[in-house]
């Protein structure tokens, strides 16, 4: 059985790109246009990766990433951030809230295919 | 020989005679028939001159070194006729300025200076307290050789065994009893003048009887003295004068004898303050001379007797107006004569003492306790108390004072040494008062360096040889000189040591002092006070007339503060006399106008001048009235000064509000570029997100066209062309920010024209509707056939409808979807309007959408789609047409965005 992950963007376009690619990697893939469909998601499929965008309206980004690690039941969860703030300090905050991973958009696809299976098989 | 018991008694005998012609005197006088209102009581009085230095000095003199003792006489007798000009100047002065004391003359013509006032008392005491102390030796010594015993070989009783010191003691009650009893020392001491007078006609008769039966009675006449004198060569020559030197000595000594005369505190006492009408000047001034004459006719023959008589060093030929009496066994001759010298003694101490307490009250502790405001606070209430007292305390301090100099210094030094350095003392103060009174350009400055200059060149050629003793530092000093340099010899100032000492110092100091007078003057610059008083003096025959004529008033006062003013210091029942008296005088009426006026001010003034001195009396009514500044250049100065002040310190606060408000100015500055630059850092970071966006969405798609080479036509053809439409996101979102820098940095202009709306519509229609039909919006335009005109720039108001348009249709959903464009002419303005059924704007971010990128002030929350720098340029350019744009929404109901324009721009609107 396939590993669930979960892509979460406001952007439709990026959404699709990332849909494909992940469906192209073999995952069962699930997707969200924002914060609070995610939680939705995560709640009833605990994915095994999260990628996951910041800046989203009304539920962001950190919000989904600190509900996932708070819960222990989604102590197997991995996140990974993926969002166009390339600040030190924007990153550094994406750590903070327990991400496993942030990348910054652009993306490299090849590169991020490689980070959600390490993420998967650690 | 005379017991001592009896001299005693006699002594005292006379002393209480004195006391009850002073008291006669004093009871006349309250009675109103003044028997010192005559003019031979007051020539009678000047000859106080003649003290005991004279009655036995003189004859000393004359054996010793001949005529020579007449210089002293016939100075005062020489300028006699200068007396009618000088003395009564001085004395019209005095009267009309209600002067005190020496001292109070000389502060009062220069300003009512204070220092002077301190310096004059001060060279005043010094000078004549040895010569106090002079009378009280020729007292004792007179005792003495009555009551047997050898001068020679005079035992110096202790104290409270010497009969001088009680004679002291009588002298001093009598003069607080006659010469400070009441506070107005302006009331004459008429009790005291009339028993000076009567004691100058005891001294005058009894000289003239001694002189007589010695002439007559013990010798064979006059013509026997002179023809046995003239067979001695030795006594020969007292008859001539030698040499050079005595010719030089005759001019110093008629000098300072002339000055002493008027300046001596004594001859200023009874000459000028005590003197009750300027006409009696003119009896006095051959009267006097007359006196002088007959004091000094037996002069001659008695110290040529006594030089018979006694071989030369046996007897002190001082005493020879005693010793021949005794000599002749003339016990009753002796005793008549020695009340003759107590009389010119018990005169001088008496007038002096006064003179000298009435100076250091008026002139050193008035000005000093009003001077000081705690003191004067303090000691105010008491203060006319304590000036009496004072006085009074001071009489006894004088002649303590006299007496211990008497028993430690004078019993070394003749009567005539001492006598001519108290001349020479006092002569330092005449170029101050005969240059103010004759020279108005004479200033204060002046005054002091001469008095002080003068003074201290008295002290060092005349006094400090006198205190040296054998073997002692001064004795070093008078051989070779101050420091060893004989220039400073204080007989021989720069080399000039071939005058004798007493013409050297009088020379020295009066050439120092009238230097430094004239020459401080004439560099000094003057206060008007001083000029005024300057004025006054120089001319006083001139304002004289005008007594009570304001000079220089400027304050002001009521009658009552002068009343209270004067009651404090003269007592309430004297104030209100004082006052009536004015009222009275002056006409005034005081009921109906209570101002009190200059004249009366003046008058206050000198009423108190007469209670404290004219120094302390300026000072007081100048704190207590608040007088102003008297003088134009003064007050000129002060404005000047005080301008410069306003003017600098205006200038500073000008200065300093406009630091201040452009600190402020620099600080919103400041904080606006903060907040610009904060902005700016923000829209930086916004519009680099938003441009990542499409360009991650890009590289993704391309990288899955690039690396699925199984790809299907129909995804590698949608990925394609998503990547198209997200290049031009990209593209409109550079045209949007440099748009909005256009707009923002008002280089964007508008090209305006007339516009037709339904025109504009029509290709805003055209270029969204690919977008439209895509999401299926029901969309419709309600716009009337006929409309105005829109002045505007048709590409900008096409942008603005695009962008609400596109918002709209990215709020709506797909399908059901309905977006109405509306326009219609409200007045002068066009009124258009886009509304939708969309999910409406969120309460939260309603504020804000018109801001750019408003994510700046909520960072991760997004803004609904399609609407990134959009609202900000329409707003921008709405504005820029003096329009105004607004939305209603309700979320989940839909938006209207309202654009309100003006048909027509009255001129070219800048953009913000």
């Amino acid at each position: 059985m396939s590993e669930k992950i979960l892509i979460v963007d406001d952007e439709p376009n990026i959404l699709m790109a990332l849909e494909f690619m992940m469906k192209k990697g073999g995952y069962s893939v699930f997707i969200a246009r924002d914060g609070s469909e995610a939680l939705e998601i995560i709640k009833t499929e605990a994915p095994k990766v999260i990628v996951l965008d910041i800046m989203m309206p009304e539920v962001d980004g950190y919000e989904v990433c600190r509900f996932v690690k708070d819960h222990d039941t989604l102590h197997n969860t991995k996140v990974i951030f993926l969002s166009a703030k390339t600040k030190e300090e924007e990153i550094a905050k994406g750590y903070s809230v327990g991400a496993d991973l942030y990348m910054t958009k652009p993306f490299s696809n090849r590169n991020l295919m490689e980070e959600v299976k390490r993420l998967i098989t650690e | 020989m005379i017991s001592s018991g009896w001299l005693i008694g006699f002594s005292f005998l006379y002393l209480a005679l004195l006391f009850v012609v002073a008291w006669w005197g004093e009871r006349r006088a309250n009675r109103g028939r003044s028997l010192v209102n005559n003019p031979y009581v007051y020539a009678l009085s000047l000859a106080v001159y003649c003290t005991a230095w004279t009655y036995y000095g003189s004859v000393g003199r004359a054996a010793e070194d001949g005529i020579e003792f007449l210089t002293i006489y016939l100075g005062p007798t020489l300028t006699v006729p200068l007396w009618w000009i000088v003395l009564r100047k001085i004395i019209r002065i005095c009267r009309t300025q209600q002067i005190t004391t020496l001292a109070d003359f000389v502060s009062a013509r220069y300003g009512q200076s204070l220092r002077l006032s301190y310096l004059t008392t001060l060279v005043c005491v010094l000078g004549v307290l040895p010569y106090i102390a002079l009378q009280l030796k020729a007292i004792a010594t007179s005792f003495d050789i009555l009551s047997a015993q050898q001068v020679a070989s005079v035992q110096t009783p202790g104290v409270y065994q010497d009969t001088t010191f009680y004679i002291a003691i009588a002298l001093g009650i009598f003069v607080i009893l006659f010469g400070s009893r009441t506070l107005d020392a302006s009331d004459r001491h008429e009790g005291m003048v009339l028993a000076v007078a009567f004691e100058s006609l005891v001294k005058l008769l009894a000289f003239l009887i001694v002189g007589i039966v010695i002439v007559f009675g013990v010798f064979g006449g006059l013509e026997e003295i002179y023809g046995r004198a003239a067979a001695q060569p030795e006594l020969q020559r007292l008859f001539v004068i030698e040499d050079a030197d005595g010719f030089s000595r005759w001019f110093w000594m008629l000098l300072i004898s002339t000055l002493a005369f008027l300046f001596l505190p004594r001859q200023f006492q009874v000459a000028v303050l005590e003197n009750t009408r300027e006409d009696h000047l003119r009896k006095a001034m051959w009267l006097f001379p007359l006196y002088l004459l007959l004091i000094n006719l037996f002069v001659m023959p008695i110290a040529l007797a006594g030089r018979l008589t006694f071989p030369l060093g046996e007897v002190n030929a001082d005493t020879y107006m005693l010793a021949i009496p005794l000599w002749a066994k003339r016990e009753g001759l002796a005793l008549l004569s020695f009340l003759g010298g107590i009389s010119a003694a018990t005169s001088m101490i008496i007038v002096s003492t006064i003179a000298l307490s009435l100076m250091i009250s008026h002139n050193v502790l008035a000005p000093f306790v009003l001077g000081h405001v705690r003191l004067k606070k303090f000691l105010g209430p008491y203060f006319a108390r304590i000036l009496v007292t004072s006085r009074r305390v001071n009489v006894v301090i004088i002649l303590l004072m006299a007496y211990a100099y008497y028993r430690g210094v004078s019993t070394t030094y003749s009567l005539v040494s001492i006598g001519l350095i108290s001349f020479a003392a006092v002569a330092q103060f005449a170029p101050a008062i005969l240059g103010g009174l004759y020279w108005k350009e004479g200033s204060k400055r002046g005054a002091v360096a001469g008095i002080l200059g003068g003074f201290l060149v008295w002290g060092y050629t005349l006094v400090l040889p006198t205190l040296a003793s054998k073997g002692s530092m001064l004795e070093l000093v008078m051989q070779d000189g101050l420091f060893g340099l004989q220039w400073l010899n204080p007989h021989g100032l720069l080399g000039l040591s071939s005058l004798p000492p007493l013409a050297h110092g009088v020379f020295w100091s009066l050439l120092v002092n009238v230097g430094l007078y004239v020459g401080v003057s004439m560099y000094a610059t003057r206060s008007t006070q001083e000029r005024n008083q300057a004025e006054i003096f120089v001319d006083i025959f001139r304002y004289a007339g005008a007594r009570d004529t304001p000079i220089g008033w400027k304050g002001k006062a009521s009658v009552d503060e002068i009343r209270l003013l004067l009651a404090n210091f003269l007592g309430r029942e004297r104030a209100n006399q004082a006052l009536v008296h004015f009222a009275h005088r002056y006409r005034r009426d005081w009921e109906t106008d209570p101002v009190a006026d200059a004249p009366l001010v003046n008058y206050a003034e000198k009423l108190l001048a007469s209670a404290m001195g004219t120094a302390s009396a300026r000072v007081l009514m100048r704190t207590t009235l608040k007088e102003e500044e008297v003088s134009i250049e003064e007050v000129y100065d002060i404005l000047r000064e005080a301008q410069q002040l306003f003017s600098v310190n205006k200038e500073l606060r000008k200065k300093q509000v406009e630091l201040s408000r452009a600190t402020e100015a620099l600080q919103e500055a400041n904080n606006q570029l903060k907040r610009l630059s904060e902005q700016k850092d923000d829209f930086i970071s916004t519009v680099t997100h938003e441009m990542r966006t499409p360009l991650t969405a890009i590289r993704a798609m391309v990288e899955i066209v690039a690396d699925t080479p199984d790809l299907q036509a129909e995804e590698r053809d949608n990925f394609l062309a998503t990547i198209i439409k997200e290049t031009d996101r990209m593209n409109r979102l550079i045209s949007q920010v440099l748009d909005l820098e256009k707009l923002d940095s008002g280089k964007m202009s508008f090209s305006l024209a007339p516009v037709q709306l339904h025109s504009v519509f029509d290709e805003v229609t055209a270029s969204m509707d690919q977008l439209l039909k895509e999401k299926q919006v029901d969309f419709s335009t309600q716009v009337p056939e006929q409309l105005p005109a829109l002045e505007a720039d048709r590409d900008r108001l096409q942008q603005v409808l695009i962008n609400l348009l596109a918002n709209a249709v990215a709020a709506v959903e797909t399908k059901g979807g309905k977006i109405v464009f509306r326009a219609e002419a409200v007045g002068d303005s066009m009124l258009i309007s886009v509304v939708d059924n969309g999910k409406g704007i969120a309460s939260e971010i309603q504020p804000l959408i018109f801001d750019k990128f408003y994510q700046a002030e909520n960072q991760t929350v997004r803004k609904p789609k399609g609407s990134g720098l959009g609202l900000a340029i329409c707003r921008r350019i709405v504005d820029g047409h003096g329009g105004r744009i607004w939305f209603d929404s309700e979320p989940g109901k839909g938006s209207t965005f309202w654009v309100q324009m003006p048909l027509h721009q009255t001129e070219m609107t800048e953009v913000r």
